[in-house]
């Protein structure tokens, strides 16, 4: 399976990554080579296998319904680039 | 030609847990910004979920409630999307294999009939938090307070045909996920929200049109107009030879019509795919039973039983049904009663429900108890009050001014029932109205409504009407 140009650049904006003009083409090669690398995979007979759903042969723990989370906002949005009023800002989002 | 509407329903229930779904951070309503949101909520580098068990509990409940079936094994996975509420990049979803499919709710339609609306699933969620778009200078506000709250996305069937059907399902939705203590149904704090798929097709035609999403509609009254908004739009449309195209649209309160927000090309590519960091859920047919055990009378179980063992009508069942609270009120009041169920119903669902809504309380804040309200109707019945007379004590048990007994004496509101009295101002009244006694024997036998108004001034209001009635007859066709 080949990728063309448009796919690149809609992957890359699903990802919000930036790219260069003259890199698409890069992408669009090696991102081919995965695909094709993957597609091996169609080779084998698959029926009646269940899909994986997690590597490991275990099942998820429940824990109980407890408040165990103090408030440490202060101490958390030490790292934020920009707070207010006990908000996060970010840049503005219009949908 | 005639159109066919198609509705189906996607129902977000927020779980009424303490804690959130993967983290142990408290989901209580109100907070200040952020000061409920752990670093599992913040999506910082380095956490991992771990599943609240009540949240589990909780939804096969609802799947038990609505006969759905409870998979043994389901599967949490990462919906992507970027967006500054949802801080990892990601909400945690089920996708592939929920853990409620395939279930059904039984709605009552204005005719009198039921109808049954399928249940195709219900899942596990996690919700985003809350973005505020006021000006901080030029850059939005994020409050991750509701980021991780639990949710159960109900998706129904495309089974229902008018927007008042939608708003069928959604109330008894509304009252099932209250009645199993699942989720507290405020829609003002969005605990209980609702998008909707719409379309239209000429009548006979077995495939679907092409539907609109209309989201985030978090009332009744919201849903049934955009709904009817957006079927008179797409029929419009149609029979002006447009197309309906597959897309996104938000309901304009003030405006009170729908908007498109994106197309179905503009439409996010998700890339579902099973989150790594849990464990596919395995539900033991032990714990489902065990489920089974709590799960407490049902709304139409309850209704029934009302219909049967206090002969209400079936409106009456309906609506003393609405809320477990109110039915158990309800019961309260007839067993204080000592019965009268149907006099009871009509006081509970009459006087006292309109001074609730008078007043803009709640049941639990009421200043009538059931107790009390019974004794009110007890009184009618052994004809200690009349009905009339009830109202004012009514009114005064509603002022704080005592129970019922001492309000009847204080207020002199005992019915005359003695025979010998009501007869002396019987008496009284025909010997000073002879008049109207000649013309009421001349054949104006209606003026009988003139003597009875007569009696019940001079007696205060306070004779029997009844008997007061038969008195009269007695006495006037004499």
């Amino acid at each position: 399976m080949a990728l063309g140009r448009d796919e690149v650049l809609a992957i890359a904006h699903l990802a919000r990554i930036g790219i260069d003009d003259e890199s698409v083409e890069g992408y669009a090669r090696d991102l081919s080579e995965i695909l094709s690398f993957v597609e091996q995979m169609n080779a084998v007979d698959t029926d009646g296998v269940e899909p994986m759903a997690h590597p490991l042969d275990a099942v998820q723990r429940l824990r109980s319904d407890g408040v165990t989370e103090s408030d440490r906002r202060e101490h958390y949005q030490k790292v934020a680039p920009a707070v207010e009023a006990g908000l996060y800002l970010v840049p503005r989002v219009v949908e | 030609m005639n159109w066919e509407t198609v509705i189906g329903l996607e129902i977000h229930a927020q779980l009424a847990t303490k804690s959130k779904i993967f983290s142990g951070a408290s989901t209580a309503y109100g907070a200040e910004p952020n000061r409920q949101a752990c670093p599992v909520d913040l999506g910082l580098p380095g956490v991992l979920p771990v599943l609240n068990g009540e949240v589990v509990r909780m939804a096969v409940k609802f799947g038990l409630a609505v006969g759905a079936r409870i998979a043994p094994r389901s599967v949490f996975a990462r919906k992507n999307y970027f967006y500054p509420d949802l801080p990892k990049g990601y909400q945690i979803s089920q996708y592939e294999l929920p853990l409620v499919e395939g279930g059904h709710l039984d709605i009552d339609l204005e005719d009198g009939t039921t109808k049954r609306v399928g249940i195709t699933r219900a899942h596990l969620e996690e919700d985003a938090g809350k973005s505020l778009h006021e000006d901080f200078h030029g850059m939005t506000g994020i409050d991750l307070n509701r980021a991780g709250t639990p949710l159960v996305e109900i998706v129904s069937e495309p089974d229902m045909r008018s927007p008042r059907e939608a708003v069928a399902y959604m109330k008894k939705l509304h009252t099932l996920v209250r009645y199993l203590g699942i989720c507290d149904g405020n829609m003002q704090e969005g605990s209980f929200r609702c998008d909707a798929n719409v379309s239209v097709r000429p009548e006979g035609q077995a495939e679907f049109g092409t539907r609109a999403e209309i989201k985030n509609l978090n009332s009744f009254r919201f849903v049934e107009r955009a709904l009817e908004y957006e079927v008179e739009r797409q029929i419009d449309l149609i029979e002006s030879g447009g197309e309906v195209v597959q897309e996104t649209r938000l309901y304009d309160v003030e405006r009170g019509e729908t908007r498109s927000m994106r197309t179905k090309e503009e439409a996010n590519d998700y890339r579902y795919f099973p989150d790594p960091d849990l464990l596919p859920l395995v539900v033991e047919p032990a714990f489902v039973e065990e489920v089974r055990a709590t799960l407490p009378e049902l709304p139409d179980e309850k209704r029934d039983r009302f219909i049967e063992r206090y002969g209400l009508p079936a409106y009456d069942a309906s609506v003393l049904t609405t809320t477990r609270e109110m039915a158990d009120f309800y019961e309260a009041t007839v067993k204080a009663a000592g019965g009268a169920a149907k006099r009871a119903a009509n006081w509970v669902m009459g006087d006292f429900l309109g001074a609730l809504n008078k007043d803009g309380l709640d049941l639990q804040d009421s200043p009538v108890g059931s107790e009390a309200l019974g004794t009110l109707v007890a009184r009618i019945e052994d004809e200690t009050v009349s009905g009339r007379s009830a109202k004012e004590v009514f009114e005064a048990m509603w002022a704080g001014e005592g129970d019922p007994d001492a309000i009847i004496e204080a207020k002199g509101l005992k019915q005359v029932t003695d025979t010998g009295a009501i007869e002396a101002v019987v008496d009284q009244v025909i010997a000073e109205n002879p008049q109207q006694l000649e013309q009421y024997r001349g054949g104006k036998t209606k003026l009988l409504g003139f003597f009875v108004g007569q009696v019940m001034k001079l007696s205060g209001g306070k004779a029997n009407p009844q008997q007061v009635n038969a008195l009269l007859k007695k006495k006037l066709d004499g």
